[in-house]
């Protein structure tokens, strides 16, 4: 038996299995493993658009930044939306480190989530600035800007001092206050009700 | 009448859901006496709801808002792609589909760049499923007013029928690398919306979606493309998606931390709570509706499960001290609408209404004191306990308990 005939056996073989209720005369194609649609992506097109920054620091790009540089472009870009300080909105209230102890956001609905009180990864920061805000300008800011906002943030919320440097070694590194309060879904379905 | 679709006497009219033919007339559409008497209007290209129908989505916020489906207007389980929910981070982007791409790279034999025609020459399914947004019911947990709609109370969930291709028919093309768990889907709007999801979905039932109940999606629904993960809280299921990123961890993006996460009452936050559990509401009669008369009336309203079919749905017309199934119409599909009616013989008294939903796995629709004590009150999603209308003896309908 030669290999094409062979092959064409087990075709056939495979077709008849995987559609047993076909009709005699009907012809049925077995669907490829790959159809090669779509065109290979350049490592360009790659970069261009993969931003994200995961909590190990992988997406970091270089530069830096300190709180007192983040400060004035705070001012400047921030302010209008999250207030002076940070606290005072009208938007999402960035600072804050009340309640200290526990963790009472599930019980208290008077609680106001902050960085400094909610947010679990530091990185987050850095992507989430770097890929939405300012809400009239995304995406308009530069690396060391970022790094500059992101320590200000994290300076005025005590979690760093207000001289540290964040850059791609030293933000990966910073652990958030919050950071062991969160647990992964485990819930599958069934009676129990949590 | 006005027209204003946040006014309060727009709600209340489209509650009503239709205009009358005076006010038809003062706004300059005639309407004949004797419809036989008079030649009709002529073929047209494009058709139109007819002009006694006024059904609105409720806006709330500006670019970051929310737009509401009048639940209380519909009937059967489709929503009209006009009336779909909407939910948004930065406003409706514009994309041109012929400029529109997907980029599929990161744990990947082959990182591809798939245009709107690559995606659509795979072969498509087509499914119906709910999409509801995971803050949807909030009103009823956190803000308890008698003068909720269904509207507003439950808006932030509609069904359509979504085509597209699977999410598994794309990954074997692209070759998913040993030990990858999550990919990163992208919007292509102003917030670059991010989220992780795990990769079970996509060879379970994931899918890149282009087509909504007949037609391309709507811009506010992600047009030219979204992914649709059925069962899964909104937010998962990214719009205008742009890329995805195959990785053996999540990413941890700030809309699956410091949003869309559970704070619980023993002081810890759950991530990644997608699934949307069994739920129904009562659309009819509810707040603003007037029951003119005693007799027989006709409950009816949604259910849905992110887990799989409604099993049953209960309905109690004393408070929950008697429970009696209501009957389901067909088609009864995995995660997705469907609708419960239920035969009432009103005795003109003061009365509350429920229903309860439950799912092929089992699990209950649980009461708002059983949701509070697993949850929490300050909990900021979910919130799919029992909905109450409270029928008072005038007729009056409004949402919650009362006495």
């Amino acid at each position: 038996m030669s290999l094409r005939t062979l092959a064409a056996i087990l075709a056939l073989a495979l077709v008849g299995s995987t559609c047993g209720r076909a009709e005699k005369g009907e012809v049925r194609v077995a669907a490829p493993t790959r159809y090669g649609f779509g065109r290979p992506a350049t490592a360009a097109e790659v970069r261009a658009w993969d931003i994200d920054v995961m909590p190990d620091g992988t997406g970091l790009p270089p530069g830096s930044g300190a709180a007192s540089q983040g400060a004035a472009i705070y001012a400047r870009k921030c302010a209008a939306c999250h207030g002076k300080t940070g606290t005072e909105g009208p938007f999402d209230r960035l600072v804050g480190r009340e309640p200290r102890e526990r963790f009472p956001f599930g019980r208290d609905p008077r609680l106001v989530k902050t960085i400094g009180n909610y947010w679990p990864y530091a990185t987050t920061l850095y992507d989430y600035i770097n890929r939405a805000m300012p809400l009239d300008a995304p995406g308009s800011l530069k690396p060391n800007e970022v790094y500059s906002l992101v320590a200000f943030l994290l300076s005025r919320n005590e979690i760093i001092a207000d001289t540290a440097v964040m850059n791609a070694a030293t933000l990966p590194r910073v652990v958030m206050p919050a950071h062991d309060r969160f647990v992964t879904d485990t819930r599958r379905g069934g009676p129990e009700i949590r | 009448m006005t027209d204003g679709p946040i006014s309060r006497r727009a709600l209340l009219a489209g509650a009503a859901g239709a205009l009358g033919a005076q006010a038809l007339e003062r706004a300059g559409l005639p309407v004949p006496q004797d419809p036989t008497k008079v030649p009709g209007t002529p073929v047209s290209p494009l058709g139109q709801r007819s002009p006694f129908e006024r059904p609105r989505r409720v806006p709330v916020g500006t670019g970051q808002g929310i737009s509401l489906t009048p639940l209380q207007n519909l009937s059967g389980i489709v929503t009209p792609a006009d009336l779909h929910f909407e939910r948004h981070h930065a406003g409706v982007p514009a994309i041109d589909p012929q400029r529109y791409k997907l980029l599929i790279h990161g744990m990947v034999e082959r990182p591809t760049m798939f245009d709107l025609e690559a995606l659509k020459r795979f072969p498509s399914v087509s499914r119906l499923c709910f999409l509801e947004c995971s803050g949807n019911g909030f009103p009823s947990y956190r803000d308890i007013r008698p003068d909720l709609t269904p509207q507003l109370v439950d808006g932030l969930t509609s069904t359509s029928e979504w085509t597209g291709v699977l999410l598994s028919t794309l990954f074997r093309d692209v070759g998913v690398k040993p030990g990858a768990r999550w990919f990163l889907a992208e919007g292509e709007d102003a917030a670059v919306m991010a989220r992780s999801i795990p990769l079970e979905k996509a060879s379970d039932d994931a899918m890149i979606a282009y087509g909504q109940n007949g037609e391309a999606l709507r811009p506010e629904q992600g047009y030219p493309a979204r992914l649709l993960v059925p069962g899964w809280e909104g937010n998962a299921n990214v719009k205008w998606i742009r890329r995805i990123e195959i990785a053996d961890r999540p990413f941890m993006t700030r809309e699956e931390t410091s949003k869309y996460s559970d704070p619980l009452p023993d002081c810890t936050a759950r991530l990644f709570s997608f699934a949307m559990d069994a739920k129904s509401v009562i659309t009819f009669p509810a707040y603003p509706v007037t029951l003119p008369d005693k007799g027989w009336w006709e409950i009816e309203g949604l259910a849905w499960s992110g887990r799989g079919r409604v099993r049953r749905v209960d309905v109690s017309t004393d408070a929950g001290r008697h429970w009696a199934p209501a009957e389901l119409q067909q088609p009864v599909l995995p995660k997705c609408h469907t609708r419960f009616r239920y035969l009432w013989t009103w005795d003109g008294g003061d009365t509350t209404l429920l229903s309860r939903a439950a799912d092929e796995t089992g699990y209950v629709q649980p009461t708002l004191d059983e949701l509070r004590q697993a949850r929490g009150r300050g909990t900021t999603y979910h919130f799919n306990h029992i909905r109450a209308w409270t029928v008072r003896r005038d007729g009056t309908v409004v949402f919650g308990l009362e006495g």
